[in-house]
């Protein structure tokens, strides 16, 4: 099943390591982002990219690639250093990241960016368009798989469970959903700013085949997504992912308000220092 | 909210007979009693293009049968998607379908597509120009169900989104033409849909339906009446009625609200000694009558101008003919309005 190209003679664990350092230095470039979301994401986007995901680098829009549908389009950082690292974007573009003219804007949008199958930004759209596409595929006869991410605050969206109960409607074993709840959105804690647990129990009874998993434990997510690929059951498949903002810089985990991180000029080398320091403990 | 044109008595219950409002002139019926239509156009010739079209599949959100998309449905059912009521999923799925390369006709009411999944098909859809085709049926003031189901702002609303083709169809001639034409254009198109029993009117006119065009459907050297949608089947009635008072009446019409076909509209405008009316089935903000005065403005034409539209305000409910009547679009309406004018 494994057609990626780069083949796997570096490990999960490393990637992830590189995804967080590309983050880290786009966010530097504009001194500010969503830096803890990309670190909390990391993990998952390394074994989205280098294990479970069908594509060629150098041709994004390959018919038989699989689709990875960014949801939540303020996390485009995240996914920007994970296509930098998969080779679909180069490198040299990381330093323009925010920049007028850049085809890495500070939202999501599919116009811009080998790589990115929607324009984000509006919260709750991707499942939906996961949908649509899974319809699509299957009319097509096609065996590609749609992974959509989305977080835990875009389960306030009304329209995020009428994409729910569409999938298991139409039987939708070619769609992968990823939430990530790092328990933070705009205005505080998810949690509190509407209660969406117990959230396994629910997407179950919505028809789906659910696993939950520690989103920052890169073999439980490894295992997860093999789980979800191999499921024998005509049904969607969800992968709730439980992950910690700032993962892997241990000061910006550290930090309160979380959503919207600034850091000082000095800070950049320091988490860059702190995320190497994690990196060979 | 009482009706006249439409009340009938009830005699079984004797002394008090109380006035009631047929139905189906309150909920859609657009065709005058004894005027020639064509059962469900759009369905039709959906079903038909759909033959030698294996890209074109039908979407919508539990609204099948009341946008004539059930013969499609019928025809082809391997390649019906019933979303279930959700618009904001059948616009994002419409749009995933459109990623895979399909040219989804997706389907529902006016009013849902243009209030209540507005920001899907902006970012879904006519953001990235995908070949999603929107039918959406009660446009205007076509219901009397109240202002839950009268799309009176859905042209103001998609002729300000970025790269959306909009469509307003005069009768079920313009209607089924229009269909094989949204699929020959590249993006996104909104059309405004006629459906049920549909007045046929422009097959007198030697019409036919061209994306972007402006059509002369008859001279006139006193008023140019320049309209879209059900209002050129009212201008046509009034021109004919017009003739016993001896004004001549130019009608012009417009079934593509975006893009406007400028180079027809500043021509006949500008031909001096008429008056220029837009008459249209949308509120006065924002749709065709302000997209002609700003053309016109713009382009320093300056003809005596006037705009027969709808109110600024939340309609009432009742039967389509008495509230067309009270808002002024009605053949009649429309007649006495231009003559007060002249």
């Amino acid at each position: 099943m494994q057609t990626n190209p780069l083949g796997h003679n570096v490990d999960l664990a490393e990637r992830a390591y590189r995804i967080r350092r590309n983050a880290l230095l786009m966010g530097e470039v504009q001194g500010q982002g969503y830096i803890g979301q990309a670190l909390d994401i990391a993990d998952v986007l390394a074994t989205a990219y280098f294990h479970a995901m069908s594509y060629r680098p150098e041709d994004p829009e390959w018919e038989g690639r699989d689709r990875f549908l960014l949801s939540n389009g303020h996390y485009a950082i995240a996914l920007y250093a994970a296509l930098i690292e998969a080779g679909i974007v180069p490198e040299e573009e990381l330093e323009t990241y925010g920049s007028d003219g850049s085809r890495l804007p500070m939202s999501g949008m599919a116009a811009y960016t080998p790589g990115m199958e929607m324009s984000g930004g509006s919260l709750g759209l991707g499942l939906s368009i996961g949908v649509g596409m899974c319809l699509g595929l299957k009319r097509k006869g096609s065996s590609s798989r749609v992974y959509t991410l989305f977080s835990d605050g875009e389960l306030d969206e009304g329209s995020v469970w009428e994409a729910i109960m569409s999938a298991a409607h139409w039987k939708l074993d070619n769609l992968i959903g990823i939430i990530d709840v790092n328990n933070q959105q705009a205005d505080g804690p998810s949690t509190q700013v509407m209660a969406f647990e117990p959230l396994v129990d629910k997407l179950e009874a919505f028809g789906w085949f659910v696993q939950r998993v520690d989103g920052n434990d890169i073999e439980a997510v490894r295992a997860a997504f093999d789980a979800a690929r191999d499921h024998a059951e005509p049904k969607p498949r969800m992968i709730v992912c439980d992950t910690r903002m700032g993962r892997g810089v241990p000061f910006l985990e550290a930090r309160e308000k979380n959503h919207f991180i600034r850091v000082d000029e000095h800070e950049w080398q320091m988490a860059l220092e702190a995320l190497e320091a994690g990196r060979t403990a | 909210m009482t009706s006249t044109s439409t009340t009938n008595v009830d005699t079984k219950e004797g002394a008090s007979p109380k006035p009631r409002l047929k139905t189906s002139a309150m909920i859609a019926s657009i065709a005058s009693e004894g005027q020639r239509t064509k059962p469900a156009p759009f369905g039709h010739a959906l079903a038909e293009l759909a033959e030698s079209r294996p890209e074109i599949v039908g979407m919508t959100a539990d609204l099948g049968k009341y946008t004539d998309l059930h013969v499609f449905a019928k025809a082809h059912p391997d390649r019906y998607y019933q979303m279930g009521m959700a618009e904001q999923l059948l616009m994002g799925a419409a749009a995933g379908m459109a990623h895979e390369g399909f040219v989804p006709f997706a389907t529902t009411y006016a009013v849902f597509a243009s209030r209540r999944a507005y920001d899907f098909i902006h970012q879904t859809i006519a953001e990235e120009n995908l070949n999603v085709k929107l039918a959406c049926a009660l446009p205007g003031l076509t219901s009397g169900y109240g202002p839950s189901h009268q799309a009176a702002e859905d042209l103001a609303l998609f002729r300000a989104m970025p790269n959306m083709t909009v469509l307003d169809p005069c009768d079920a001639l313009d209607t089924e033409q229009m269909v094989p034409a949204m699929v020959a254009h590249q993006g996104p198109v909104y059309m405004r849909l006629l459906r049920g029993h549909v007045p046929l009117v422009l097959d007198e006119y030697g019409y036919r339906f061209e994306l972007g065009k402006a059509k002369m459907l008859r001279d006139g050297t006193d008023v140019l009446v320049i309209s879209s949608g059900i209002m050129t089947m009212r201008a046509l009635e009034v021109a004919k009625s017009l003739e016993a008072d001896k004004v001549d009446v130019a009608v012009l019409h417009v079934p593509t609200i975006k893009p406007l076909d400028a180079e027809t509209i500043l021509r006949e405008a500008a031909r001096t000694g008429r008056m220029v009316v837009v008459a249209e089935n949308h509120s006065v903000i924002g749709g065709l009558g302000e997209a002609i005065a700003g053309l016109l403005l713009r382009s320093g034409v300056a003809p005596k101008f006037r705009h027969i539209g709808l109110p600024d305000e939340f309609l009432l409910a009742g039967a389509l003919p008495t509230l067309h009547d009270r808002y002024g679009i009605s053949a009649e309406a429309v007649s006495a309005s231009i003559k007060g004018w002249l």
